[in-house]
């Protein structure tokens, strides 16, 4: 059975699974409006985990992509307001660029210092996050003081919907910015060299060298994605929830993290899918965000999402393992 | 005639041998002569060095238990978890056994070491699962304590429902904020901690099998050590040691919460890199450790007298750890 050997579809299929239960447990989670709001919390934590996907298939690991996002939405609205600008694609790009060149850092410490990626990125997220609330500021801007036109264009639905009572709720169009960055990444990884690199790289770094891969390139462009998708993304939550709170984001990277994984992506490098990861995004969201429905205290939020990444995680070394043998 | 050149010889290789340590002695004094030039009348009070010696321990402490995880190669990231919790399980233990018959402040001794003894099993089974998942299940140590550290964090929220546990034993706090002989007692726990984990390393059996295996997994194996045991035993230590970490946390603060020290993880791993440990595996020292704590500390209260931020010590840690990952890198190009 050629076609149960493929993540994607087994977590589909364990997707679909913990849905029915959720469904049969409190058929509130059928709901259109259900749907969309788990939809709409897909795609922040669904775009950084793009990046942090192209950083686990190449074998690292990054933590420091939360501070890179708040760093580059909160600079950027702050920038925006004091030069007045009411923008969208521009202070997008800026705030992209932003991540790119954080993550340029990365980047840097990795390939040419050597070393471990995890301590590199705690050390750069650190100073980021340091930096942005030591220097820059600790104040939250409002509803009041935000960008019109980013809380606008954040604002607008794909789909509208209206309730029997008359109240009206919809799809965001954001989920379409979200899947449209999914098939880039996706396209990148399987048609591109520089994709094709990167599995390489995560495989056997020696071995991609010797085959002729620029590794200088294929980690760079790695660790920028990366940081340029948390820039995009952390502007973009700003606009989603109409505010830019400096202290933003703190802890996210173990649950992307988790999602990435969950998806099927190995921690060894070399494997991993955009498919399977929008899947890992998307259960743990709705892991999330069911414990209500599900009638189960929040407090166990946190125990269920580190029960949720041990059992994900166990799955994934098990399979490596094999595979390996 | 014999001995002049013999004693030079031996502290050349000492400096070889130890460079690292050198390197962190020299970049102590600079932060204290540093700081001193910047605010004499200020830093150079007794207070300053006081409060020091309350505060590090646990931050010490916490290091140690994160260089032992790197011996191996691994890595901790759920021992402020085990911390709290541990903390916290004693806390409610103590409410639980001691609310209705007159108080929890003057609680026996007995009592005191049941929470003691409650709290560093609490370390050991939240270490050996630890170990576990590690050496049984085979995840990577990154992955598994991130997800443990969830699990124990979020316990601890379950069990106070967000709040502080208030209110300890005195003989209990009298761990994390009293004084012997005009010391205060936390030192002297980081001290014996510090003296036993160095024995452990050097000279027993443990010891040394770990920094093999971390030195190379595969010889280890081949050498016929029970790669699998000894690093199931690294991780019980390490929960041990976060534990008593949490209990000195507690003691000091006379509370426990899910959430408090956050930011000691990255402070550790930190002071674990900067104290010449290689998170690849097979090298540090509680010695190096020690040092680098010391140094952080001075630098960190040295900034906080010159009235910067607390983000920006954070800024200036990180700032700190690439930098001296920079210098070694650097350094070690060029030999």
């Amino acid at each position: 059975m050629a076609i149960f050997q493929r993540s994607e579809v087994v977590i589909g299929a364990i997707l679909l699974g913990a849905m029915v239960l959720i469904g049969f447990i409190n058929p509130a989670f059928w709901h259109l409006d259900n749907l969309f709001s788990l939809l709409r919390s897909n795609v922040i934590i669904g775009i950084m985990a793009l990046g942090v996907l192209l950083v686990m298939i190449s074998g690292g690991i990054d933590v420091s992509f939360p501070a890179f996002a708040v760093a580059a939405m909160y600079l950027t609205i702050k920038g925006m307001i004091l030069l007045g600008y009411d923008g969208v694609v521009l202070p997008l790009i800026v705030a992209t660029l932003m991540g790119a060149a954080f993550g340029a850092v990365n980047a840097f410490f990795v390939h040419k210092i050597r070393m471990i990626p995890l301590i590199v990125t705690l050390g750069t997220g650190s100073m980021v996050r340091g930096f942005l609330l030591g220097v820059v500021g600790t104040s939250m801007i409002n509803i009041d003081k935000m960008p019109r036109a980013l809380i606008d264009f954040a604002k607008q639905d794909a789909i509208s919907m209206r309730n029997a009572d008359g109240t009206t709720y919809g799809l965001t169009a954001m989920v379409l910015v979200y899947i449209g960055l999914a098939i880039l990444i996706g396209w990148i990884l399987r048609h591109t060299m520089i994709g094709r690199g990167i599995y390489a790289y995560g495989g056997d770094k020696e071995a991609a060298s010797r085959a002729g891969f620029n590794t200088g390139a294929i980690v760079f462009f790695v660790y920028c994605t990366a940081g340029a998708l948390a820039g995009f993304a952390g502007l973009l939550h700003g606009g989603m929830i109409w505010l830019a709170n400096p202290r933003d984001f703190v802890g996210l990277e173990l649950d992307v993290i988790a999602a990435v994984v969950l998806g099927g992506a190995s921690i060894f490098g070399g494997r991993g899918g955009v498919v399977g990861t929008m899947l890992g995004v998307f259960m743990l969201v709705m892991i999330k965000n069911s414990l209500i429905i599900l009638k189960v205290d929040t407090t166990w939020q946190r125990v269920v999402v580190g029960i949720v990444i041990v059992i994900a995680t166990a799955i994934t070394a098990w399979r490596d393992r094999r595979r390996g043998a | 005639m014999k001995t002049e050149p013999k004693a030079g010889l031996d502290l050349r290789s000492l400096v070889n041998r130890d460079n690292n340590i050198v390197q962190l002695l020299i970049m102590t004094v600079l932060i204290f002569v540093i700081m001193t030039a910047l605010s004499p009348d200020k830093f150079l009070r007794y207070y300053n060095f006081e409060s020091i010696t309350y505060l590090f321990p646990e931050l010490g402490i916490l290091s140690i238990a994160m260089m032992v995880a790197m011996l191996t190669g691994g890595i901790d990231l759920s021992v402020v978890g085990i911390a709290n919790l541990s903390g916290i399980l004693a806390g409610i233990v103590f409410h639980r056994l001691l609310d209705q018959s007159g108080g929890v402040a003057g609680a026996g001794l007995p009592t005191v070491a049941l929470g003691i003894t409650l709290a560093l099993g609490v370390g050991a089974l939240a270490g050996a699962l630890n170990g576990l998942l590690i050496t049984r299940l085979r995840i990577t140590p990154i992955l598994a304590t991130l997800g443990t550290g969830q699990v124990f964090t979020g316990i601890a929220l379950v069990l106070t429902g967000g709040p502080a546990i208030v209110g300890f034993p005195d003989a209990w706090s009298f761990i994390g904020n009293g004084k012997v002989l005009g010391i205060a007692t936390p030192l002297f726990v980081f001290l014996g901690v510090a003296v036993l984990i160095s024995f452990m390393l050097v000279r027993t059996t443990l010891g040394v099998n770990l920094m093999l295996i971390g030195t190379n997994p595969k010889a280890a194996v081949f050498a016929g050590l029970r790669t699998a045991r000894m690093v199931f035993y690294s991780y019980v230590l390490t929960g041990m040691l976060s534990s008593v970490a949490g209990i000195i946390l507690s003691g000091r603060t006379n509370a426990a919460k899910s959430d408090y020290g956050n930011s000691y993880l990255l402070q550790a791993v930190l002071i674990a890199v900067l104290g010449g440990t290689n998170p690849a595996g097979g090298k540090g020292s509680v010695l190096g450790v020690g040092i680098a704590v010391v140094a952080l500390m001075l630098l960190s209260s040295g900034f906080q007298i010159l009235r910067f931020s607390n983000h920006l010590i954070d800024f200036i840690w990180g700032a700190f750890l690439l930098l001296v990952i920079a210098i070694n890198a650097l350094r070690n190009r060029s030999r």
